[in-house]
């Protein structure tokens, strides 16, 4: 009988596990793999670390750093990284300073309206994402609707370019991983204790003081939450840049996604990707252990 | 402090409101436009939605994403409420630590690594076993099944997190057998977070061009990928027209989510 239970029990923690294993870990050491194979013409196009020669009867084990080496000495994909990690970082900011006061007075909504301007963050989540980055093309070229306005207010005299600029990238980040951003700040403040402020207010602090004192501080977990649930995926952005960026918006998912279709060079591809993971293993594991603490 | 906001506020969330919203209305509003220049206003027309439903190329590939994406919500509601009950529910097991990891990962994990990573090992599946045999639907299927999961799981995790688990407790002491206590109790208890979970997969699965275009093989686009060949080269009516229906659709369905969520809340609060 407890056999039997303990049985069902390692079935149901087996599945998912299984799956995940097979789907999304495994994936990362095949990747891990191929970026120390050299590309060649093929199918698949790199070359096998293992290989038998039936011949001879021996096996020949060959690994490449040569990918990395070629990364790190040219200053291209130097580059990338650096301006990745610069675009995200100052759309994540400009995230936060956007959502930070609708995530504030969501919070500090009655009931009803709170129900109704959480909805109104939530559906620009549900709808698709490629479709918003597509409304952005629409509203930003050169006869755009943004361009009319700036030209009918007369604050320019004739048509600027937006579209396929760096700034459009930033735009396009920023409206597209807004509501990542408002969903966890609003979940921390609307926990907050407010008898904190009235305490705050009663000791003698200015309306901006307590904020600065008092609801940045509690609201810090959820800060953290939204800049990583913003900065991660950005960092590795293909769709913006692609859609919205100029030709020279340099940022490294689209690096990878160019070498990989375009070039056809996998390894090389695949030692960008491994890179990138590295990168980025340090905020996503800091994300999981914040988890972890709000548990 | 009161109820109410400072002046200073309001306008900075409205503000924040109308970026949100602007772009998506202009789009909507020109999909009934006449001409074909998007931004030249030429009178209200349903032309673009005429032209969409004829457009064989679209039709077929929304068929193929429509489907795709049935399956992988389904599959990865299966598997997201098994990792989130695992997660929540059980005692603390060998591998706990690395299923966490490997269930919060996804949510953020850069498209085009999981893309990239899920291609190489389909690739070398093939070469090793001669499975899957090609790319395709099946190849889709599995990579958004993968992702969506762990959506699922956060979704049934948080939920189960926020149950008391007085009711199960009850169902073992009567003798429930673990089984019937899942279907009878938990089951029911957490079917809302699956349902919105299957519907989160479903969209995201529909929404999905990066991870789909890496492990798709010729022949097999998927709408996403149809969508962004198109706009690439610059804005398309059609496009403007199914943009249209999509946020429509979302949006009934989203509204009447809340709305039920809402009523059923407001129930709760009443019987307090």
């Amino acid at each position: 009988m407890l056999s039997k239970l303990r049985l069902g029990r390692m079935a149901v923690i087996l599945v998912p596990m299984l799956w995940l294993a097979a789907f999304f870990f495994i994936p990362f050491l095949v990747v891990f793999k191929i970026s120390l194979a050299e590309a060649m013409i093929a199918v698949p196009p790199y070359s096998p670390l293992l290989q038998w020669d039936s011949s001879n009867a021996y096996l020949t084990f060959k690994v490449t750093f040569g990918n990395y080496l070629y990364l790190f000495e040219s200053r291209f994909y130097l580059d990338a990284y650096l301006s990745s990690l610069k675009i995200a970082a100052i759309s994540t900011f400009f995230a936060l300073l956007i959502g930070f006061p609708i995530a504030y007075l969501i919070a500090r909504s009655r009931p009803t309206m709170r129900t109704i301007l959480l909805a109104l963050v939530i559906l620009p989540f549900w709808t698709s994402f490629l479709l918003r980055v597509y409304a952005w093309m629409a509203l930003l070229k050169k006869n755009g609707l943004v361009n009319d306005f700036l030209l009918a207010t007369g604050i320019i005299d004739q048509p600027i370019q937006i579209l396929q600029t760096d700034f459009a990238v930033y735009l396009g980040i920023v409206y597209t991983y807004l509501p990542f951003m408002i969903l966890p700040l609003y979940t921390t403040l609307e926990k907050m204790d407010l008898n904190l402020l009235d305490a705050a207010q009663d000791l003698g602090a200015k309306p901006y003081q307590s904020f600065f004192l008092v609801t940045l501080p509690l609201a810090k977990p959820g800060i953290i939450a939204g800049c990583l649930l913003v900065f991660i995926p950005a960092v590795g952005e293909y769709v913006i840049p692609a859609l919205l960026g100029g030709s020279d918006t340099l940022m490294i998912g689209r690096v990878l996604w160019d070498e990989f279709f375009l070039n056809r060079d996998w390894p090389l591809a695949s030692a960008v990707a491994v890179v990138m993971l590295i990168v980025l293993v340090g905020p996503i594991m800091f994300m999981r252990n914040s988890n972890k603490e709000a548990e | 402090m009161k109820q109410g906001s400072s002046v200073a506020l309001k306008v900075m969330a409205g503000a924040g409101f109308v970026f949100l919203y602007a772009p998506i209305i202009a789009l909507i509003v020109y999909s009934f436009n006449e001409s074909k220049l998007v931004t030249v206003w030429g009178g209200w027309s349903l032309k673009w939605y005429v032209e969409l439903f004829r457009n064989e190329q679209i039709m077929s590939a929304a068929w193929v994403s429509l489907k795709i994406a049935f399956i992988s919500a389904t599959l990865a509601s299966v598997l997201g409420t098994l990792a989130g009950f695992v997660l929540s529910r059980m005692r603390k097991f060998a591998g706990k630590a690395m299923l966490t990891g490997w269930v919060t990962a996804p949510l953020v994990m850069p498209e085009v690594i999981t893309g990239l990573s899920l291609l190489l090992l389909f690739v070398s599946l093939e070469n090793m076993f001669g499975w899957p045999a090609g790319r395709g639907v099946t190849t889709i299927v599995i990579a958004h099944t993968t992702f969506c999961l762990a959506y699922v799981a956060v979704v049934v995790q948080s939920r189960l997190a926020s149950l008391d688990e007085t009711l199960e407790e009850a169902a073992m002491d009567l003798g429930a057998k673990p089984i019937s206590l899942f279907f009878l109790i938990t089951l029911p208890l957490i079917a809302p977070a699956i349902i919105s979970g299957w519907l989160l997969s479903f969209t995201l699965s529909l929404d999905d061009l990066v991870i789909a275009s890496f492990v798709s093989g010729p022949g097999n686009s998927t709408l996403p990928m149809v969508i962004f060949s198109k706009v690439r080269l610059g804005v398309t009516p059609e496009v403007n027209a199914l943009a249209t229906l999509m946020i429509v659709t979302v949006s009934i369905a989203v509204i009447a989510a809340i709305v039920i969520m809402h009523r059923q809340n407001r129930f709760k609060d009443t019987n307090k």
